[in-house]
């Protein structure tokens, strides 16, 4: 177990959260304009890096707000967490 | 014979009646709750809805506990709920503000005594000593296996209410009497 750091409620249990996938994937411009295969890209496609990589999480089981956060994949580590529409902050694994 | 459970009335009223000496809980009814959304913020029932995460402010009869950066909860003691809503609904909708009636989604618990906190530190993981979560402070976090909404009530960690959905308080007050049994000489 360890503590993630809800931007808003500060440090709790990980079992607190929830995950909700790659962050920072805007909603199309033009939806109407986009190709059976763009959408097949915005929906279904998403990087799987090996390393760093910011992620959307809710702190469901307490203040319900989504927020964003950098963690490492090979070590499960926390890098930051930042609130949503805050850019990706620079961390070093 | 068992208590028959209605809506206002989810725990039999002799939950908790063999709790150990240091340790009591009181079920709280009739305790008016509304749900508040507000973002230009505004006094309402003369109390400025508390900014800082983790904590409460009273009003004149209830307490606003902070939920979100734009969401609080609302009780109150006096007001039937029909009038809690519309008093604050009346309160902010001239801003864009909401307010629902929700008294019927949580239960109020009085946990009190010198044992509260030692009780409470079984199966909730945030660190409650007085000097970190004290008069003042809230929390919306795990106890056991459920959800609740932890409120400090002194600086003593020895008084605390817990307001946890209406449909978990069963399962809740099992687990306090549950955790309780050690304290039992
Ligand atoms: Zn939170």
């Amino acid at each position: 177990m360890q503590l993630i750091e809800c931007p808003w409620c500060g440090p709790r249990e990980e079992t607190e959260f929830h995950y909700g996938g790659q962050a920072h994937i805007a909603y199309p411009e033009t939806p109407s304009e986009l190709t059976d295969t763009e959408w097949a890209q915005y929906i279904f496609f998403r990087a799987n890096p090996k390393g760093l990589f910011a992620e959307r999480w809710s702190h469901s089981g307490g203040c319900r707000r989504w927020f964003n956060a950098v963690r490492d994949t090979r070590t499960y580590t926390f890098l930051a967490t930042y609130r949503s529409g805050e850019p990706q902050p620079e961390v070093q694994s | 014979m068992a208590d028959t459970l209605y809506r206002s009335q989810v725990l039999p009223s002799d939950v908790f009646a063999a709790l150990p000496e240091g340790l009591s809980v009181t079920i709280e009814s009739h305790v008016a709750m509304a749900g508040l959304r507000l973002r230009d913020l505004a006094e309402v029932l003369n109390t400025t809805p508390p900014v800082q995460p983790n904590t409460w402010a009273a009003t004149p009869d209830g307490q606003m506990v902070w939920l979100g950066p734009d969401e609080w909860l609302v009780t109150s003691r006096d007001q039937q709920p029909h009038e809690l809503e519309s008093t604050l609904r009346e309160a902010v909708k001239e801003r864009g503000g909401a307010a629902v009636d929700v008294s019927a989604q949580r239960l109020s618990l009085r946990l009190s005594g010198v044992l509260a906190r030692d009780l409470l530190s079984l199966g909730c993981s945030l660190d409650l000593h007085p000097s970190v979560f004290t008069v003042g402070s809230s929390a919306q976090t795990a106890l056991g296996m459920t959800n609740v909404v932890l409120l400090a009530l002194d600086s003593a960690g020895e008084d605390y209410r817990i307001f946890v959905r209406s449909s978990f308080a069963g399962y809740l007050a099992d687990w306090i009497v549950d955790a309780s049994a050690e304290y039992v000489n």
